[in-house]
């Protein structure tokens, strides 16, 4: 069954003026698994309901399978849905709730059990049919949930933050068997969620939303290496992208670890974008590492600077170091914005924290100074008036 | 998801028995007991003694006209009282209002409650207003009914060709709707308490999974607050079964069992009979209420195992 959902110009404006959603212009290709991500109040869940027929759509259209679907009811839709809540029916079985889809649609007493028994089957749940919601675990009733989404195989599946109220554990369990799911169904899946990790590791693409505006689209990978602006840098990727303020002048930056010239690459992206004095610097914890480990060819594409090591955790596989470097934090919008998702703008901070992923090889100490080399050719510049990426490459 | 929470509850309370109670704990539940005791005491004497001095008194030939010929019958007044014609056409008829009127209350009520529920605009205004009549004093509520049906001067009735108070079936309608208008928003504000704990993702899956607004109605909202729809039916039959105040200002020729009641202990002054009367109240109310929640399930209220915690 083919079923690609167009939004063309989604807009959602409620009665008092506040725009949740303004313009979400994408499309969803069959058997795409698309991701909505963005700090809580971003406009995501909107977007989900909206879809799915529990929101009015204000604004431009809505189509499944080329067909307009604004003003269809969610019945008539064909899509279902898997609730954060998970939304079982705590008077029924579990093998209730999941014919409950296929009894409205007044199927054959024996498909419905045929189906359910598959369903259940494919989920590892047949043990616990004849059991009542109330009395299976967080795990059990997010299947069940699922069961119901699949018994009646519908064109689409959304999916509201799903996953958001197991705990962590189960949850890295759950998100890769819904991702095998997806792929062995091939359902067309649009999936809602505020943690990037769910984000990057579950989705074919990301839709990044912040305040009802689609900051970008595009594939895990492309969205880490190639964010639109400052608030995509910062909101994908974990630990997040470190953000230094830096000034750029002669082909040179000057920022609190150092001055360095600009590789060839990057001053050709800078000078297509025509960066303005006052940049902020972008640099991922993994394009650092610890000098000493590095022989002199491999340090020419970088620059290295000296810094006391704050803390320093060791992983195991690699080792994060956490530095304090002089000067002002990199200010600007959607840096705040982001502080204030993750809480972190709760936290004192006197000048600017970098955190470096260093080879486990590495043997810097708590407290002691380390020289630092980073990759020159791996930074990102933005605008801090806009946000935008500077060094964008598209 | 409160109910999820608070499921396990009794399964766990089952698992260990009678368990060693620690010193702290005996002496927590000492003063606990001493602390309820006035309360407890107060209670059992304003309502435990009548109910014993009731059955005390049903058990004697007591006729306040001949208190000479006193004396302890045993049983002999309940078999005069259910050998009557006259108990069993009052029981009747009152089994018959307390039915008709809880239904219609239970339809009625439950439009409210979701209109209720529903309203956005001066929810407060709407609940207060629709609460009115039940904040009216029965006996004064009746009255108004009287004057409103009485066959020459009342405005209502020109409506009804026969009069509304002295025609029996007409009268027995006349009786239903003042009590359906004076009870409808008690039993509305049950039902809301009851909608209230329909989580709203349950009828949004609902209508992902196919259901109309009738269907949502039927398969998820009313199962899913079945336990307050019963506890509003549990509380409105007991009340509805000890009718008293319309009947007796309304029509004052009919009998309900409370009416009985009244005329046999207080116009009678038969203490016997009438205290055999209203043991048999008190008996039958109890079964109403040992059917609703053994066989309905009811939750009587305060069994909930949350509260216990």
């Amino acid at each position: 069954m083919m079923a690609e959902i167009v939004l063309d110009k989604v807009t959602k404006r409620y009665p008092d003026g506040a725009l949740a959603v303004s313009e979400a212009d994408f499309t969803i290709a069959d058997g795409e698994f698309v991701i909505l991500v963005g700090p809580s109040g971003c406009g995501k869940s909107t977007t989900l309901n909206m879809i799915a027929g529990l929101e009015d759509i204000s604004d431009g259209e809505l189509r499944i399978d080329g067909q307009r679907v604004n003003e269809k009811a969610p019945k008539d839709r064909d899509i279902a849905m898997v609730f954060q809540s998970y939304a079982l029916y705590p008077h029924m079985s579990v093998r209730e709730n999941m014919a409950f889809p296929l009894r409205l649609a007044k199927v054959d007493d024996k498909i419905v059990r045929q189906k359910v028994e598959q369903a259940a089957a494919t989920l590892d749940l047949t043990q616990h049919l004849d059991r009542k919601p109330g009395n299976l675990s967080g795990g059990q009733r997010q299947r069940v949930a699922m069961g119901r989404a699949i018994v009646r195989s519908p064109k689409a599946f959304l999916m509201d933050e799903p996953l958001s109220n197991l705990d962590a554990k189960l949850r890295v369990q759950m998100r890769t068997s819904l991702s095998k799911l997806q792929k062995q169904l091939g359902t067309t899946t649009v999936y809602v969620t505020h943690d990037q990790t769910e984000a990057m590791t579950l989705g074919d693409r990301v839709v990044v939303l912040r305040g009802g505006i689609v900051q970008q689209i595009g594939s895990p990978q492309f969205l880490y290496e190639q964010p639109a602006n400052l608030f995509v840098a910062g909101f994908i990727g974990s630990p997040s992208m470190n953000f230094l303020p830096a000034t750029l002048a002669d082909n040179e930056v000057n920022s609190p670890i150092g001055k360095f010239a600009l590789t060839d690459r990057i001053r050709a992206l800078v000078e297509k974008a025509g960066a303005s004095r006052e940049v902020i610097l972008g640099i991922r914890p993994e394009h650092f590492e610890d000098a000493h480990l590095l022989d002199d060819s491999a340090k020419a594409g970088g620059a290295t600077f000296a810094a006391t090591v704050d803390v320093l955790e060791s992983m195991g596989s690699d080792k994060y170091a956490y530095f304090t470097v002089e000067g002002d934090q990199a200010t600007s919008q959607e840096l705040e914005e982001l502080a204030a998702d993750s809480g972190s703008a709760d936290v004192p901070d006197s000048g600017s924290q970098v955190v470096t992923r260093l080879s486990a090889a590495s043997d810097a100490r708590q407290g002691e100074s380390l020289d630092v080399w980073f990759d020159a050719d791996k930074v990102l510049l933005f605008d801090p008036s806009n946000g935008k990426n500077l060094t964008y490459a598209g | 998801m409160t109910h999820a929470a608070v499921k396990p509850a009794p399964a766990k309370a089952a698992k260990k028995p009678k368990q060693e109670l620690s010193e702290g704990k005996r002496a927590e539940r000492k003063l606990g007991l001493l602390l309820c005791a006035p309360a407890a005491l107060v209670m059992i004497a304003v309502t435990g003694w009548p109910v014993i001095y009731s059955i005390w008194l049903s058990m004697q030939r007591y006729d306040l006209r001949f208190p000479n010929q006193s004396e302890f019958v045993f049983l002999d007044n309940y078999i005069t009282v259910l050998g009557s014609g006259y108990w069993w056409d009052a029981f009747g008829l009152t089994m018959l209002i307390t039915v008709v009127s809880v239904i219609l209350e239970l339809v009625l009520g439950m439009c409210l409650a979701l209109i209720m529920h529903r309203t956005i605009v001066g929810r407060g205004l709407v609940r207060t207003v629709s609460l009115i009549p039940y904040g009216i004093v029965t006996v004064v509520a009746a009255f108004s009914w009287r004057y409103a049906w009485d066959d020459k001067t009342g405005y209502l009735s020109d409506l009804v060709s026969a009069g509304a108070l002295t025609d029996k079936t007409a009268a027995f309608f006349t009786v239903v709707l003042a009590e359906v208008w004076k009870t409808t928003p008690f039993m509305a504000l049950l039902l809301m308490a009851g909608l209230a704990l329909v989580p709203d993702d349950l009828l949004k899956a609902a209508s992902m999974d196919g259901a109309g607004p009738w269907q949502r109605f039927t398969k998820v909202m009313v199962p899913v607050m079945k336990p307050a729809i019963l506890v509003a039916l549990l509380f409105r039959t007991l009340d509805a079964f000890r009718i008293f105040d319309n009947l007796f200002v309304l029509t004052p020729g009919t009998s309900s069992v409370s009416i009985q009641t009244y005329n046999n202990l207080i116009k009678g002054l038969n203490l016997g009979i009438g205290s055999t009367m209203s043991v048999l109240i008190f008996i039958t109310v109890a079964i109403i209420a040992f059917v609703f929640i053994k066989v309905f399930g009811t939750a009587a209220p305060g069994s909930d195992p949350g509260g216990k915690r």
